[in-house]
């Protein structure tokens, strides 16, 4: 019998909790959508989901093991998620070494620089998508039609996404109604049989990968529910007031790849605030910027826009809106 | 079901001894007393070196106003008053006696007769608990009668009992709950007296449900004890995590629970009283749970205060190989030993042995924000928030962020998926703070 005991301070047991755990636990969730995003847009969604997640990954563990010489931890999965999300971002047919310039610029400047998981301000895959929309506008918004493409790796027969259509046509004075008939069915837009980013297009398999997070306890529904609601509400007033110029909300929430931002982005527990009361907060103000910047803004779509933007505000989220303290209302 | 709104986790309940009855420890051939156990100030001895004593006779007062009496355990001689390592890991006095036969003081009542009559009235009951040593027995070992002494324009309303042993594989209050469950309702009634209050309640997690079916039938005789159970969530034990789970009120930070009229004891202390008031006998042992994974035998014991714990360890079978990490209390609040050379005490409800593999801590990793300390945190703070503030040496915020309403539960370093040391670092800063503090009320 030893006597050499390992002494540390409480508590002695451990939850069955880790980040690895969480993190493959979103990762999970995140195959619905993509198996969609593999059926609509076959080969160039595979090859563009498989070089983004090896480069995030690549370059993860090249900084942690030779820049920053640390434990390389690209096992926990967070790299992998960054990976999915990139290329959920992008239309299936981007050139490959563009997918790999935007990996580099969501893991090693966004993530890694900051000091990796944990520290980063801003969601990276978000950071990527903006700077590859900003650097390759034209490629980035050529979107591949469903299910015609899914041979063609590159050289796709691309058309504009619904929201690029409506937005094209009111700026040009049609109405809505007239417009109709070029956007695609609700049901087409739920389960995904539109042009669009590979994962934004399916609604119904983003919500299933939701409510399996939220099973898991990985997310709690602050940030989705009160993103989607405000992007209901907004558009919904707006369409009572004027229906010719305004579409109504169902539209919205289905389209832009809100349901992926609201759902998968906005979540990122890394960039959003701590509190209950906070996350509130957070989703209205991604809701309201998503509609400001869809109706009024020079994008057709304003998911991205609208979470970083938030992400800035965090921070100060984070001071004004603590949680519920014990012994506070009893005063 | 009743329980407490805010955070709990719920660990692994482990309760390996709770079906196994309370044995009785043998005596060991000298018994170590520390002088400090319990909350505030040591006792003072009143023996020398060389003195016989019998078991039950005073061997050490408590002068201070939070100071407790201390009793033998046994019979014998008075080796020395020495310093002895103790489980706090310091060297502190303790009256080392060694042991000749088993002879108790006349006065005290051995049979194991129920004497269910109260002819005390609440001064004398307050000065019997005073003189007869017991503390609470939870863990906090506070003297029991300084809880009895309502202060001035406070009133009493609820006396309430802590049955709750949330902490994972512990069952010495089970087991009493079960064994000893008309002593306890008299405790009880005998503490309802002292306090002046009509209505004291019962409040035990629903892992025990034995208990609970057992106490709720003895209760029926006894007017205005009521028996409740509660939904299974750690730290319920905590005393305003109880009081909030079993009348719905918060006792405000940095009060105590008469600030909501109510007074909170544990079973033990409870059952404690009874002993002291009706068998004229002082609280010279208490149960302890020897448990653990490893342990071939999880059992409880009745041990006589100021016994080795290898003594008890041995007699209990229970060093198994491969034991990485000794722990006094459970695994949530207790206190890793360095060594088991040191001695039973009050406050002692149980050891947890742990294997070599259990008893690392998981790596640490970077926050990665996500808020589990904070839904879990009881008190409602945000561990992360005050870790970090506490890294980098910002006390003053980590006052502000109420670092000192932190009531050290761990429920925020369990739940943390970075493995991140939360509470390490929140102990720190709470040294800090009330440093800070008590500076201040130098000036
Ligand atoms: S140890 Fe303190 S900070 Fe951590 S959960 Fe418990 S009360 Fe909250
Ligand atoms: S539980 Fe751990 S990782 Fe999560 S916020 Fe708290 S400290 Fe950070």
């Amino acid at each position: 019998m030893s006597n050499v005991f390992v002494v540390s301070g409480s508590p002695h047991v451990h939850g069955d909790y880790s980040v690895k755990k969480i993190m493959w636990g979103v990762v999970l969730a995140l195959v619905p959508a993509m198996l969609v995003s593999f059926w609509y847009f076959g080969i160039g969604a595979i090859s563009i989901t498989l070089v983004a997640v090896s480069s995030c990954l690549f370059f993860e563990y090249v900084i942690q093991k030779y820049f920053l010489k640390q434990e390389v931890t690209v096992s926990d999965g967070s790299a992998v998620i960054t990976g999915v999300l990139l290329a959920f971002n992008v239309p299936s047919n981007l050139p490959i070494w563009m997918m790999i310039i935007g990996s580099f610029v969501a893991i090693v400047i966004a993530k890694m620089s900051y000091g990796g998981l944990g520290k980063n301000p801003f969601n990276p895959a978000l950071i990527g998508r903006v700077f590859l929309l900003i650097a390759f506008p034209v490629d980035m918004t050529s979107w591949p039609l469903p299910i015609v493409n899914r041979t063609v790796l590159c050289d796709a027969v691309t058309g504009p996404t619904s929201l690029g259509i409506l937005k094209e046509g009111i700026s040009k004075g049609e109405s809505v109604s007239t417009l109709a008939s070029n956007l695609p069915a609700y049901t087409d837009l739920f389960i995904g049989n539109m042009g669009g980013s590979l994962g934004e297009v399916s609604a119904i398999a983003l919500i299933i990968g939701g409510l399996y997070m939220l099973f898991k306890k990985i997310i709690t529904w602050h940030i989705p529910v009160s993103y989607i609601l405000t992007v209901f509400v907004f558009t919904g007033i707006l369409n009572l007031v004027n229906p010719e110029i305004y579409i109504d909300p169902v539209f919205h929430l289905l389209t832009g790849g809100l349901m992926l931002g609201a759902i998968f982005m906005a979540t990122d527990m890394v960039t959003s605030p701590m509190s209950y009361k906070g996350m509130l907060v957070f989703g209205i103000g991604c809701g309201v910027l998503t509609a400001l910047i869809r109706i009024w803004g020079a994008y057709p779509e304003g998911v991205s826009f609208a979470i970083l933007i938030m992400n800035t505000t965090v921070p100060l989220i984070n001071k004004g809106f603590k949680p519920k303290q014990f012994g506070e209302v009893n005063k | 079901m009743k329980t407490f709104n805010l955070g709990g986790v719920h660990p692994e309940e482990n309760k390996l001894s709770g079906n196994s009855p309370i044995k009785v420890c043998s005596i060991p051939t000298t018994v170590s007393i520390p002088l400090a156990q319990n909350l505030g100030a040591a006792s003072v001895p009143i023996v020398a070196k060389g003195e016989k004593v019998k078991v039950g006779q005073l061997i050490a007062k408590g002068e201070a106003f939070i100071s407790s009496n201390i009793h033998s355990s046994v019979s014998g001689t008075v080796l020395k008053i020495d310093d002895i390592m103790d489980a706090s890991g310091y060297r502190k006095k303790a009256i080392i006696i060694n042991v000749e036969g088993d002879e108790w003081l006349e006065e005290i009542d051995r049979s194991a007769d129920i004497k269910r009559e109260i002819s005390y009235n609440k001064g004398e009951i307050v000065s019997i608990v005073k003189d007869s040593g017991v503390v609470g027995l939870g863990g906090a070992t506070f003297p029991t009668q300084v809880k009895l002494m309502v202060p001035e324009g406070k009133k009493a309303e609820y006396l309430i009992i802590n049955g709750v042993e949330c902490e994972p594989y512990l069952t010495s209050d089970h087991r009493l709950m079960l064994e000893k469950g008309e002593e306890l309702l008299i405790g009880i009634s005998i503490l309802m007296k002292a306090l002046d209050v009509s209505k004291a309640l019962i409040g035990i997690e629903n892992n025990k449900q034995d208990a609970i079916a057992n106490l709720k039938k003895l209760a029926v005789n006894y007017k205005g004890i009521e028996v409740h159970e509660l939904q299974v969530k750690y730290p319920q034990g905590g005393e305003k995590q109880l009081i909030k789970a079993l009348i719905n009120r918060e006792v405000p930070s940095g009060k105590l629970p008469i600030e909501v009229g109510c007074v909170v004891n544990n079973v033990g202390t409870a059952f404690a009283v009874y002993e002291a008031v009706q068998k004229k006998k002082p609280l010279i042992e208490r149960v302890v749970t020897i448990t653990g994974k490893t342990v071939k035998n999880p059992s409880n014991y009745m041990v006589r205060i100021g016994t080795p714990l290898s003594f008890l360890l041995s007699e209990a079978d229970s060093m198994p190989e491969g034991t990485g990490k000794v722990i006094n209390g459970g695994p949530m609040m207790g206190k890793a030993l360095t060594t088991l050379e040191i001695p039973v005490v009050k406050g002692m409800s149980g050891v947890v042995i742990m294997p070599e593999g259990e008893a690392k801590r998981p790596n640490a990793y970077n926050c990665i924000r996500c808020g589990k300390c904070i839904s879990a945190c009881p008190m409602g703070l945000e561990p992360y928030l005050i870790a970090l503030m506490s890294e980098q040496n910002k006390f003053e915020s980590c006052e502000g962020e109420r670092v000192m309403d932190c009531m050290e539960c761990g429920s925020c370093s369990f739940t943390c998926p970075s493995g991140r040391p939360l509470l390490d670092m929140i102990r720190v800063s709470k040294n800090k703070v009330s440093q800070i503090i008590r500076l201040r009320s130098n000036k």
